[in-house]
């Protein structure tokens, strides 16, 4: 530590000595007496009110997280799962509902996806040298004021356009609304596992089932790949032999109809028919 | 005691006058909602501080308890999420953290333009801003696949897709971010890294640069 004459006198550095300081450089905030009016002191007046502001906040902050919690899927990702309506979080909502108009989708995918955001963002970014005139109120510039305005409400629009389509998406897949899907699928899942296989030693098994195309979704053990696939296990208790040759030939929900793919692997109508007989068999009791 | 401890590190580094200028400096009327109400509007961006600093400390608590691969992610925040005393609050924090510290930084973006704050001599704020803007949309696109259920997975692979659109390097950043040719096990690894390791490291320098230019070049005057 460099001492003056006096042992006890500290002495301050100032930066690199070859540098001359400017007094009145410009980049030097004005004297907040240049603001005529009550200004005050940052610790501790305003912190203190900063402090409480922080707090009533965070109170909120803090109900709203006890009285909802963090979603969760219930299972991990399962890439096969067909079912399932991909949603990016919702402030990327206006983005991603951007790429489904005519010029901004198929052979104009790039417009949708990188030249009109990149406008919008490069616009913003560049912003004070576009709009580098002197006036700073905003009913004084009209032309940045209003390109805002517009963008804001271009934003908007594009983010509930995109929700209410997600929310109208998933009420078509589950009439009845979400809320119950969910609640019915916890007793469903339950039950799953309780339900063993009926008449395993069956010809319908071994012969035709294992041969047939319900396996590459509803797999080897019937267990099926919640929640896009269901199990089929227990899926006598829902349906009758009748209702499953007509699923198998029609298709439902996702499936798609089975029977020309069947017979396709050498599976003949009788088959089948032993096929529905035997699922049909596959009930909870 | 402190008092000497203090004077012998500020005999030393000349500590004060650090401290001094954040403490001293004054707040002008025209921000102080407590004398205008309407300055509430110049909260907005402490308040986007705030909740960052809630989202680094919860993030930090998150990562003691989640395993960043496709097995065990799932797993791993449904046990916190379930299981663990108070780790549905330090979930809930983070998740509903990350969509709030948007809508405050928006609130700010709106602000300073509005009251038309970004112009000379703040021009270089505005934009060290604008990407702070970025790197936070970057942290929510990545912290959303980590809990790895269909949501995370489903936007993620979407998300991807976009990228993989630009002309030119979309194949490249499509593999930089997948890590393979698929979402999946590399995936994971990749996005929690950029968004644990990566993005912060990015948005600590940034707002280090935004602190210091609103301290040197102080608030903007009244309209």
């Amino acid at each position: 530590m460099a001492q003056g004459k006096h042992s006890d006198e500290k002495v301050l550095y100032v930066g690199d000595s070859r540098v001359r300081q400017h007094k009145n450089s410009e980049t030097t905030p004005r004297d907040y007496t240049a603001y005529p009016g009550k200004s005050e002191t940052f610790i501790p007046n305003f912190l203190l009110k900063e402090w409480i502001v922080a707090t009533v906040f965070m109170v909120g902050f803090m109900l709203l997280i006890i009285s909802k919690p963090a979603p969760l899927g219930e299972t991990p990702a399962n890439p096969m799962n067909t079912d399932f309506i991909p949603m990016p979080d919702w402030y990327f909502l206006f983005l991603y509902q951007l790429l489904k108009y005519a010029y901004t989708a198929d052979a104009y995918t790039v417009f949708g996806t990188v030249i009109l955001p990149g406008l919008l963002f490069g616009a913003l970014t560049l912003a004070p040298f576009l709009d580098s005139g002197e006036e700073r109120r905003f009913y004084k510039r009209p032309i940045a004021s209003s390109l805002m305005i517009l963008s804001l409400v271009a934003v908007v629009y594009l983010t509930y356009v995109s929700w209410t389509h997600y929310q109208h998406e998933l009420d078509k897949k589950n009439p009845g609304g979400k809320a119950v899907q969910e609640e019915k699928k916890k007793p469903e899942k339950k039950k799953a596992k309780a339900v063993a296989l009926v008449a395993e030693d069956d010809p319908a098994n071994k012969n035709v089932y294992q041969k047939s195309t319900c396996l590459m979704c509803h797999g080897t053990d019937l267990k099926g790949m919640p929640p896009g696939v269901p199990t089929l296990l227990g899926i006598g208790d829902k349906y009758s032999k009748e209702e499953i040759t007509k699923i198998i030939k029609e298709g439902i929900g996702t499936m798609t109809a089975q029977y020309d793919a069947n017979i396709a692997k050498g599976l003949t109508d009788q088959d089948l028919d032993s096929l529905a007989e035997w699922l049909s068999k596959q009930k909870s009791e | 005691m402190l008092k000497s401890i203090y004077n012998w590190i500020d005999e030393r580094l000349d500590i004060t006058p650090l401290w001094r200028d954040v403490a001293d400096h004054e707040v002008p009327e025209h921000v102080n909602p407590a004398h205008h109400f309407s300055a509430f509007v110049y909260c907005f961006g402490g308040l986007t501080f705030f909740v960052t600093v809630i989202q680094i400390l919860s993030g930090m608590f998150l990562t003691m308890y989640y395993v960043p691969d496709i097995m065990n992610a799932h797993a791993s925040v449904n046990y916190l999420q379930n299981e663990v005393a108070f780790g549905n609050i330090v979930r809930g924090m983070h998740h509903f953290g990350a969509s709030l510290v948007i809508v405050m930084m928006f609130l700010h973006t709106l602000r300073v333009f509005f009251t038309g704050s970004y112009k000379a001599p703040r021009e270089m704020n505005w934009v060290i801003g604008m990407l702070i803007f970025m790197v936070m949309l970057g942290l929510g696109f990545t912290g959303y696949l980590l809990p790895w259920d269909d949501k995370a997975y489903f936007a993620t692979k979407v998300g991807i897709q976009i990228a993989a659109s630009v002309p030119l390097i979309g194949d490249q950043i499509k593999e930089l971010l997948q890590g393979g040719d698929i979402v999946g096990a590399q995936t994971i690894s990749r996005f929690f890294a950029i968004h644990v390791f990566f993005l912060p490291g990015a948005l600590l320098g940034l707002l280090g640069a935004h602190f210091f230019m609103i301290r040197k070049q102080g608030i903007s005057g009244p309209l």
